[in-house]
């Protein structure tokens, strides 16, 4: 059980998706000006992550037995974006309101880096089922508290005087960067929990 | 004369006027992540270059074949076709790199930059022309890694072209890295790690606002999704609630 609430804490704190690894920097920099879209963004990612890797996890089982293991990313991109697709579909058909609250951040998570980058990782590091899962849904919480912490800082932003040059996307990058060096205080916490 | 001269065109826009990181802010995530040394950088750009130009010529010789309602998926086979190949031969010839890539080598398959030049330029442009604007838009990107690496590897670990000797060596030559005296010995190790990837990104990006600005040019804006290249299919997939739209009413408001 504690290795599970490891991964899980080591994937939102000190191996956050967003602010210590680099993925997913477009809906972060792109959809986090307002509270109520980041938070519906990134409940949309959480449940991709989850849906896709609990998808690829047995295809990948499938390649490395059939010695196709070099077919991963093209078989990976293809099979979430089809899950995408399906997703949307089944949900509007059958859960309206799931969908009105979760379908339009669908489409734009297919390429997003975080979710492919999420279900490599996951083989990389070589997890099993249970840890993939636990490690993919850690990471979209992950994802789900920068977001959140991030649409707070930008708000404050709007209201600034700043340089010319400045404004705009350069000081969004600044506060990122504040907001990812207090993320780095995180390093050694989980490990220092847990004992290990 | 006319046709040589806008291909020379198609080349250098994506250098400077429109370059794919510092101008059209896409790639943002590759861009961050491997600009920690100038190896990784060049490494990651030419891996890069390689399958934008290769994919953007396979594009441009299918277009009339790609039905237009399916074109994103063709797009992200060919690309990750590419991407496989390029992944494969860096494993093979150049390990050294593949674990300093690490995870980002594949994700080039979701590098906006590429899906981002399928879409809006070798969907719907010439052969020679998508050639040029892939190279352009490569070369582009790999200068605004480079500039991004310069800063972080000498000031954040005081060498440059750290571990060079890896990449040159795949053609036979030897190469070495470059120690700053007075910083080897003590860097400024957050502009290395993640922060600093963040300040150094942004700092180079008001740079080129303000030498945009000097020239007269609108600087560079992040709109909703406006700059994702999915905005205009996702306006495909559902007319009403489109991404596309609602870039366009978050820049109202």
């Amino acid at each position: 059980m504690s290795a599970f609430l490891m991964i899980f804490l080591t994937a939102i704190l000190t191996e956050n998706y967003i602010l210590c690894q680099f993925l997913g920097i477009c809906p972060f920099l792109g959809v986090s000006k307002k509270l109520d879209t980041a938070v519906g963004m990134s409940v949309a990612v959480i449940f991709v992550m989850a849906l896709a890797t609990a998808v690829t996890f047995p295809i990948n089982t499938l390649l490395v037995a059939k010695d196709l293991a070099y077919l991963q990313t093209i078989v990976f991109i293809l099979v979430i974006a089809a899950l995408v697709q399906f997703v949307e579909i089944v949900l509007k058909k059958f859960i309206p309101s799931l969908y009105q609250a979760l379908g339009i951040y669908l489409p734009l998570i297919t390429t997003n880096c975080a979710v492919l980058g999420v279900v490599l990782l996951n083989i990389q590091k070589e997890y099993g089922f249970g840890q993939s899962m636990v490690n993919s849904i850690g990471a979209g919480v992950g994802f789900l508290v920068a977001m959140v912490m991030f649409a707070g800082v930008r708000e404050r932003l709007e209201g600034c005087d700043i340089p010319k040059a400045l404004k705009g996307l350069p000081i969004t990058l600044i506060a990122a960067s504040l907001v990812s060096l207090s993320f780095q205080g995180f390093a050694g916490v989980v490990q220092g929990i847990f004992g290990a | 004369m006319a046709e040589k001269k806008s291909l020379g065109k198609e080349f250098s826009k994506g250098l400077i006027q429109e370059n794919p990181v510092l101008r059209l802010v896409l790639g943002t995530c590759p861009t961050l992540a491997t600009s920690t040394s100038l190896t990784s950088a060049i490494g990651m750009g030419v891996a890069a270059t390689i399958v934008l130009v290769c994919s953007n010529v396979v594009i441009s010789l299918l277009r009339k074949i790609i039905p237009s309602k399916i074109r994103i998926p063709a797009y992200i086979v060919v690309i990750a076709s590419f991407v496989t190949i390029v992944q494969m031969l860096v494993k093979a010839f150049m390990p050294a790199l593949d674990s300093a890539l690490g995870v980002y080598l594949p994700l080039i398959v979701v590098n906006c930059i590429i899906l981002g030049r399928a879409e809006a330029f070798a969907g719907k442009n010439s052969v020679p022309a998508s050639f040029l604007d892939g190279l352009g838009m490569g070369i582009g990107f790999t200068f605004a890694l480079m500039v991004m690496a310069t800063i972080r590897e000498s000031l954040g670990s005081g060498t440059l072209f750290d571990g060079i000797g890896d990449l040159t060596s795949v053609f036979g030559i030897a190469a070495h890295g470059i120690e700053i005296p007075g910083l080897v010995n003590n860097p400024i190790g957050i502009l290395v790690a993640a922060p600093g990837g963040f300040l150094v990104f942004g700092l180079v990006m008001a740079l080129a606002n303000k030498i945009a600005e000097g020239k007269g040019k609108p600087k560079a804006e992040l709109k909703g999704c406006g700059n994702c290249p999915m905005a205009k299919s996702c306006s495909l997939i559902n007319t009403d609630e489109s991404c596309d739209n609602k870039a366009k009413e978050e820049a109202k408001a």
